[in-house]
């Protein structure tokens, strides 16, 4: 495996490498309670935890603004080669994604006011499930970069089926329920968003698993063969959701 | 600078008429290739077992800690370490097919179509003509003043130093700046019209202006001569070669694409080399 802890003759090249990979593992972990906390406002009505996603969002964006400017620096001043330059590429890479990632639950949370009106929906009982793998998803895309390993990051690959495939139960749940529910669709539409949402954190976590694959082996990760997505169609529209 | 010096960098300049250099259809069959190559100094050997292949479209950069033997396996290439007495080579050095090593090798003429720039520039104490005209001159390779004329500008050209010194072709070579006498070296390998050029760090001594401009030479000449360079620093191997050669201990750890090399070695000890972790 790459990087296997022998230390850099220049040790601050070794201290820059360090720090950036303790903001990673930050950004990781706030993107992760990001999507938790806005799925459990989401269940419990709750506003004030919705709220609090929406602001701590901030610092996600400071973060990776940071992170970027280290990675910047530290390929401008350390010059770095081989495994050093693909983990500094993957880090200044990963740094964006999580960072959307974060905008996606934001964007869950912002929804929170608008459905806790009306009586709860029944395809609104997958989402914690749902969710539950998606943040997994993060978590072992990020713990696999940590770790530098390709094996968890396939696995990662592979595990974003299940939420594809949650997707769309849910998707056709909610078509289905909007036809027999006309009175239900603009609150059913924000629950397909959510759902969209969270595949799009999925999709994210598996770009992250990309580059730790690319970053510890230095061959780009072997393709997935992709399910059928009936609602790629809706791609385009859906997929800005996100801001 | 002194005489044996000067013997020792007229004799990487001479040549003979016979050897042109065909820049087209060589990209498959290499220009040099060594097999299985040790060197000894005495009863130490230098350099172990080491077989590659120099092609005619790239530049091949020879990398790799102090002592690992690039210079060593570098002057074999023109049978340089024959004026050193204790140095003994054994193996095969072919250069397009014939054995460089064979009896009938004409060693003078085999340091023409393979020439040596040195990490010290080290032009004649003679006048920046005369250390053009010198090679050509003394193996009468121009018929006349013009065509010696004619060497002296081309070669200069080819060199990116006609510019500067267009206009004091008979100031001393001694009195140029570092670059511009490196580069001078360079066009006098270059009057020979040698098949190969050797460059042992050609730049350690130059600033990072005057390093540009032998990169953007070195650019400029591949394809036309096969360029063998050997350096240190690891941003210039980078820029300057597509073949990279990772020498350690007087072996060949690793021989692949540039851009192999410094994105995805494959051997654990160029890793370690070319990312700072060695020693
Ligand atoms: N003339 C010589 N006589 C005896 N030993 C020598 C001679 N030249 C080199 N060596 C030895 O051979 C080994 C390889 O030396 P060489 O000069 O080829 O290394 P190098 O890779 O070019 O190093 P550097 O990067 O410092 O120039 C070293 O151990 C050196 O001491
Ligand atoms: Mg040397």
């Amino acid at each position: 495996m790459a990087n296997s802890g022998t230390e850099h003759t220049v040790k601050a090249f070794d201290s820059d490498i360090n720090q950036l990979r303790g903001m990673v593992a930050e950004i990781g972990g706030r993107s992760e309670q990001a999507i938790d906390k806005a799925m459990r406002a989401l269940e419990n009505s709750d506003l004030e935890l919705a709220a609090e996603v929406v602001r701590e969002d901030k610092l996600i964006d400071d973060l990776e603004k940071r992170i970027d400017e280290l990675t910047f620096q530290t390929i401008a001043l350390r010059a770095p080669m081989a495994d050093d330059l693909r983990e500094l590429i993957a880090t200044f890479k990963i740094s964006g994604v999580v960072e959307r990632i974060g905008d996606y639950a934001k964007n869950i949370a912002k929804r929170v006011p608008l459905v806790t009106k009306t009586r709860r929906l029944t395809p609104i009982s997958l989402l914690p499930s749902m969710s539950k793998i998606a943040s997994e998803l993060v978590r072992d895309s990020l713990d696999a970069f940590a770790r530098r390993d390709a094996e968890l990051a396939m696995e990662v690959n592979r595990r974003d089926q299940i939420v594809d495939d949650f997707y769309n139960s849910i998707f056709r749940a909610v078509i289905t329920h909007m036809i027999e529910n006309p009175k239900d669709i603009s609150e059913a539409a924000h629950l397909l968003f959510i759902a969209k949402n969270l595949e799009r954190i999925g999709d994210h976590a598996t770009n992250v698993a990309e580059m730790v694959y690319f970053a510890a082996t230095g061959e780009p990760m072997p393709e997935r063969t992709r399910g059928e997505d009936p609602t790629d169609l809706l791609d385009d529209t859906l997929s800005d959701e996100a801001d | 600078m002194k005489y044996e010096e000067m013997q020792e960098s007229s004799e990487s300049v001479n040549m003979t008429d016979s050897t042109t250099t065909d820049t087209t259809g060589e990209t498959s069959a290499p220009k040099m290739t060594a097999s299985h190559v040790d060197v000894f100094y005495g009863d130490k050997q230098a350099i172990k077992d080491v077989s590659i292949d120099v092609n005619m479209d790239s530049v091949t950069a020879f990398i790799g800690p102090s002592g690992c033997g690039k210079s060593t396996f570098l002057r074999c290439m023109n049978r340089m370490n024959d004026t050193i007495p204790i140095a003994r080579v054994t193996g095969d050095i072919m250069l397009e097919g014939e054995d460089i090593y064979a009896a009938s090798m004409d060693v003078v003429q085999l340091r023409a179509r393979v020439g040596m720039v040195f990490q010290k520039p080290n032009p004649f104490p003679k006048s920046i003509y005369d250390n053009i005209a010198y090679g050509p001159r003394i193996h009468g390779l121009a018929t006349g003043k013009d065509e010696l004329d004619h060497i002296v500008e081309s070669s200069l050209q080819r060199a990116g130093l006609w510019g500067e010194v267009k206009d004091r072709l008979q100031d001393s070579g001694t009195a140029l700046s570092g670059g511009q006498q490196q580069r001078l070296c360079i066009a006098r390998a270059i009057a020979v019209d040698p098949e190969v050029i050797l460059m042992d760090e050609p730049c350690s001594a130059l600033d990072p202006i005057a390093t540009a401009k032998i990169e953007e030479l070195i650019h400029e000449l591949r394809g036309r001569y096969a360029i063998v360079i050997v350096t240190h620093n690891m941003q210039q191997a980078a820029r300057v070669s597509q073949k990279t050669a990772f020498f350690h201990l007087g072996t060949l750890v690793e021989y692949g694409e540039t851009t192999d090399i410094f994105t995805n070695p494959r051997e654990e000890k160029t890793r370690d080399y070319i990312t700072g972790r060695y020693g």
